[in-house]
């Protein structure tokens, strides 16, 4: 530690802090604008000069240590004035600097009201122009679909270029030219190629880069923000759903240092268009091969007619990627008081069976965890497009310090860091568990080695079993340390397992109620993915006219995740609510009050009368569910079981779930924004296969 | 009037061929063994005695430099890496070494990197210099075939050096920019500290060093730092050489030693002042980027580096640029101002928006358009400017432009003058035409 007075406050902070984080750590604020937490420092955009005393000039506070400042004369601690007149001058000059070329235009800029370049303009800029030359002109740039481009009002601060370099891993925007003719762009002007762009908008200190897809559309200070939970993909990050009246119009990330630090995918961003267009607004029912639209009263009658005498053998009820735990408890409850044992939420995965206990299932060394992991294998998954914030994760790892990557799958996909391709299939991962590969040897030796299994795996019987046995054999799982993680891609499957929403006793799986003439009856909460035979009769309960829609016989209108208060596990088992920041568009209702309301038309009430009733019956029969925000610590016993599974030995190869990273789940497949992303991507595929 | 036997560079107007075995005749590669054995410190100890100060601009002590370097490896290599990114308008000192007298370069290289325990040299060279790059490559051949360079060579100490070529950019001449240059980045300074010293060229500890600053280094080691250090004055010692440019009869470079009066200068080796002393307006003694000084004052000053910082300018490269009174002043440092707006990397804020802004001012006020209290406002402006910004371009924007409103007010007051009182019949050009 270190003394350091500021403005006369003595401080003490370790010697490898900046000034600024000195400045900040004795209550002093400092101005900044290319400074970002997160990235790399930069120093170019000059505005958090402070005096230092002793220094020939002021210096930058961000990138200047603590270390580096001489003592005084009589060894008194180094002094940093950040009020002083010298300091002043500085930010004035700095501040006139940044604005004698930046347009007048915020009355039309997207980024009026919450523009740093505005705020420290109040705070340090003086109120009147000396500039009378002509402001620089500079052409707007296309960089793809999600991120509007006004770059005059650029003032070089190169976050978007560090974020894009440093985190998301692509050298897609740098800075072309020189001096005053500096310009930001893509090479070309090609689109970006991140998954992660949208948050280059976010990072911009000024209007030049705002969301394309609501630019012109909405100012901070009309907008209703809520803090809720992704469901796009099963990490469950954490967002801020900002609405107009009754209208979400963006979402933006929140800090969560556990999940996605201050980033979100563009799928998660870029949804909101999604949650407008397709939506069931009210309950339908199919007549004469037709869907019409129906009242409640008539869709329940209709399903209470098919119900009575129905065989329960011979009823199923699907779960969806979207669902809540609110929801599949309820629906567990009335399919198990109509005597039900046809139950999965299993759309992919059916390997997977929570009786093994919660260590078989969830991502055991959570996100943060990776951080602390020196060597890692990927089983059967891509985690780019299946969880891109995990990949994030990794890939800062991997920035911290060198880190051997294996994978094992069918393709070769752009990581974002550097990996060793094993092999495609089980005949790699056998070859792996018996140490005949190299990378066995470097698992082996990692002190705190990771086997990732994505569902890639999971759907070849033995692949599972076979990488449990690995990470006991490299010892990944050790005190202190749990090194075997199932990558889940579905925000509802890590809930639905822990309520057990898997077939009861004599129940059929997933893939055995689509097998034609399975069944009578078919509930489906969302699940879209899977196509349901002919013959079967399917209510459906969703919020988007999407595959489960069109076969559905019934269809009940529920609500998307930003118009409800529902409960989502994500894959590190870390238990999560969403927040209400809309309600459901027409006489679309909760999904927990459509089936309390379908269990009182069957005859079977469930117990409860509101969300807080059912939530209290919940917590009572899963208690770990009662701790929202929190991660259960996972028996790793499980592991065991899962080693000493019969391990049958089926040739496959791995392959990933997600196919199109933009198109995963019926919100995203509704979005015009993501559609064109989608587009793009395929373009860039098609191109670099040729 | 420094007398023939001291000159350290006597081949540098080209009489002599350049090649090895003429360059050993005159004294170059001479004892390198010996001079090696005596050791690290020694060489060390030596160059700080001779009080030699860097000749790229700043005048920092060579041999204090060479002594930052750690005195052991922490298993990251040295670097030595020689700026011969000789960009500064009106230098061109290297220039002629690297053309005549390569093998001293050379020579000087593997004693500075063997100093500082480098077994790697890196020689940027500038863009624009393409027959200095084939002449030094030529030299650096013949050194490695005849083996005083290269991983065995008979100065068992294992050493390589590199010629690279940079691309033109005046900011690569920044001892930072030119490492990142180097590194195949885009040539922009970095912050300090960390010092190259401590992470320099790819992380490890690296000195850059000015061509003239190595090249006297061979020399001054065979004939002791108290040789050099007796010539010149006191901390200004040595010989060095000057660029002399502008309005002479006879424009030169030669080497003098420092503490040489203007006026001898200018009279011994450039056949006078065109016109006579009578016409000299002012001087910008060190290259574009220091304050010029009004004739009277620069007339009998000494060019050493205390002298001309103590009149508010600095010595810099030595490249003396002598304007007489036909000489457009403000338009000329308007057109230096363009330079370094153009020259300006973007970095960082002062310097990519103050340069252009300070040229456009200048520009209007070379032709008279613009209010007189503009010229206090663009002071203003150089000081916002100066010493806010990551390297010092920033302040070599700014210097000249401070000493042109500090001398030349009446002259800029003049032109305004002159432009509001002249009753303008043509029109103002418009955007459109």
């Amino acid at each position: 530690m270190t003394k350091i007075l500021v403005d006369g406050t003595e401080v003490d902070v370790p010697a490898d802090y900046t000034l600024l984080q000195a400045c900040e750590v004795a209550g002093a604020e400092i101005p900044r604008f290319c400074f970002h937490e997160r990235l790399s420092i930069a120093g170019n955009c000059r505005m958090c000069l402070v005096e230092l005393k002793g220094a020939p000039k002021p210096v930058a506070s961000c990138a200047y240590a603590v270390k580096d400042c001489r003592p005084g004369p009589n060894g008194e601690p180094p002094e940093v004035l950040t009020r002083s007149g010298l300091t002043k001058k500085a930010r004035e000059g700095v501040m006139e600097f940044l604005l004698i070329n930046h347009p007048l235009d915020c009355p039309i800029c997207d980024q009026g009201g919450h523009c740093d370049l505005q705020d420290q303009a109040m705070a340090y800029g003086v109120d009147s122009t000396r500039y009378h030359e002509n402001k620089r002109a500079v052409e707007e740039k296309y960089i793809g679909p999600l991120v509007r481009t006004a770059m005059n009002r650029c003032i070089h601060c190169t976050r978007c270029v560090r974020f894009l370099a440093e985190v998301a891993g692509v050298p897609d925007l740098g800075a072309i030219g020189r001096g005053e003719d500096m310009e930001i762009t893509s090479y070309l002007e090609q689109a970006m190629g991140s998954e992660l762009q949208g948050n280059v908008a976010d990072l911009c200190p000024v209007g030049a880069l705002v969301h394309k897809p609501q630019s012109y559309n909405v100012r901070p200070w009309e907008l209703h923000k809520t803090e809720s939970v992704d469901v796009m993909d099963a990490v469950g990050s954490a967002i801020r759903v900002d609405a107009r009246g009754r209208e979400v119009m963006q979402i933006e990330p929140r800090i969560s240092e556990e999940i996605n630090e201050e980033w979100i995918s563009d799928k998660t961003r870029h949804v909101v268009d999604g949650l407008r267009l397709q939506r069931l607004d009210r309950p339908f029912l199919r007549e004469n091969g037709r869907l019409r639209p129906a009242s409640w009263g008539e869709a329940f009658s209709a399903i209470a007619a098919k119900m009575k005498g129905a065989d329960p053998k011979r009823v199923g009820a699907l779960v969806g990627d979207l669902a809540g735990v609110e929801e599949i408890f309820a629906l567990k409850q009335l399919m198990g008081s109509l005597g039900v044992t046809n139950l999965d939420a299993r759309q992919t995965g059916e390997a997977l069976d929570p009786a093994w206990g919660r260590a078989a299932y969830t991502f055991g060394p959570t996100i943060p965890g990776i951080e602390r992991a020196d060597a890692i294998l990927l089983v059967g998954t891509n985690p780019r497009t299946e969880a891109s914030l995990l990949n994030v994760r990794i890939r800062k790892r991997w920035r911290m310090a060198p880190l051997a990557v294996g994978l094992i799958l069918d393709e070769q996909p752009d990581l974002t860091y550097p990996y060793t391709y094993l092999g495609a299939g089980t005949d790699t991962l056998t070859s792996l568990g018996k140490g005949e590969h190299s990378f066995f040897e470097i698992l082996q030796k990692a002190e705190h080695p990771l086997i990732i299994v994505g569902e890639g795996a999971l759907g070849v019987p033995g692949a599972l079993a076979a990488a449990a046995a690995l990470a006991k054999e490299v010892g990944a799982v050790a005190e202190g340390w749990n090194g075997f993680g199932v990558l889940q891609t579905a925000a509802a499957r890590v809930g639905a397992l822990d309520l057990g929403f898997v077939p009861g006793e004599g129940g059929l799986t997933f893939s055995q109620m689509l097998e034609p003439g399975a069944l009578d009856v078919v509930f489906n909460l969302g699940a879209d993915e899977r196509a349901i035979p002919p013959g079967a009769f399917v209510i459906y309960q969703g919020t988007h006219g999407d595959a489960g829609a069109s076969r559905a016989d019934v269809i009940l209108p529920g609500a998307a995740y930003t118009e409800k208060s529902a409960t989502y596990v994500n894959l590190e088992g870390r238990v999560q609510m969403t927040n209400r920041a809309g309600f459901p568009p027409g006489d679309a209702r909760e999904d927990w009050a459509i089936l309390r309301a379908l269990s009182d038309i069957l005859g079977k009430r469930l117990p409860y009368d509101s969300l807080g009733g059912l939530r209290k019956a919940l917590y009572a029969a899963h208690p770990h569910l009662a701790a929202v925000g929190s991660v259960e610590p996972s028996d790793m016993a499980a592991l065991e079981t899962l080693a000493a599974l019969p391990g049958r030995s089926e040739k496959a190869a791995f392959a990933s779930p997600v196919a199109d990273f933009y198109l995963t789940n019926p919100i995203a497949r509704s979005s015009r924004v993501l559609a064109e992303c989608s587009g793009l991507a395929r373009g860039r595929a098609l191109e670099a296969a040729e | 009037m420094l007398s023939d036997q001291d000159r350290i560079f006597t081949n540098l107007y080209g009489l002599h061929s350049p090649d090895l075995e003429a360059a050993k005749k005159r004294g170059a590669w001479d004892g390198t063994k010996f001079l090696l054995d005596q050791g690290r410190d020694w060489i060390i100890d030596e160059m700080k005695g001779s009080g030699l100060r860097g000749r790229g601009g700043a005048g920092f002590p060579t041999g204090l430099k060479w002594s930052f370097m750690p005195k052991k490896s922490d298993g990251r290599p040295h670097y030595l890496v020689v700026n011969a990114d000789e960009s500064e308008p009106g230098t061109c000192k290297d220039r002629e070494i690297m053309r005549h007298d390569p093998h001293l370069l050379i020579e000087g290289c593997l004693l500075a990197s063997f100093a500082m325990g480098a077994h790697a040299c890196y020689v940027y060279i500038r863009g624009e210099y393409v027959a200095e790059k084939f002449a030094l490559q030529r030299a650096v051949d013949e050194a490695y075939a005849a083996r005083l360079v290269g991983p065995s060579n008979i100065h068992d100490y294992p050493f390589d050096i590199y010629v690279h070529h940079g691309a033109g950019a005046y900011i690569c001449g920044e001892e930072t920019a030119l490492i990142e240059s180097l590194e195949g980045k885009k040539g922009m300074p970095r912050l300090k500290p960390p010092f190259p010293a401590n992470m320099g060229l790819y992380g490890c500890p690296t000195t850059v060093n000015n061509v003239e600053s190595i090249a006297v280094a061979g020399t001054i080691l065979r004939r002791g730092g108290a040789w050099f250090a007796g010539l010149g004055g006191k901390n200004n010692t040595g010989t060095k050489l000057f660029c002399v440019s502008g309005h002479v009869n006879k424009p030169c470079n030669v080497e003098e030693e420092l503490g040489i009066t203007f006026r001898e200068l200018i009279d011994k080796h450039c056949g006078g002042m065109r016109g006579g002393w009578d016409n000299l307006l002012c001087s910008i003694p060190g290259g574009s980027s220091v304050p010029l000084v009004p004739a009277e004052q620069i007339i009998d000053a000494k060019m050493d580096f205390d002298t001309l910082r103590n009149l508010g300018s600095g010595l810099g490269t030595a490249a003396v640029i002598v304007l007489d009174k036909s000489t457009d002043i403000v338009g000329a440092i308007a057109r230096i101002s363009y330079f370094y707006k153009h020259e300006s990397c973007g970095q960082c804020t002062p310097c990519r928006e103050g340069t252009g802004w300070m040229w456009r001012v200048l520009t209007r006020m070379a032709a008279g358009r613009a209010q007189k209290r503009e010229i206090d406002m663009l002071l203003e402006v150089t000081k916002q400017v100066e010493g806010h910004t990551i390297c010092a371009l920033g302040d070599a924007a700014a210097w000249p432009i401070q000493g042109l409103i500090r001398h030349f007010r009446p002259e800029i007051e003049k032109r305004i003058d002159q432009y509001s009182a002249n009753p303008h019949m043509d029109a103002v050009p418009m955007a459109a035409e």
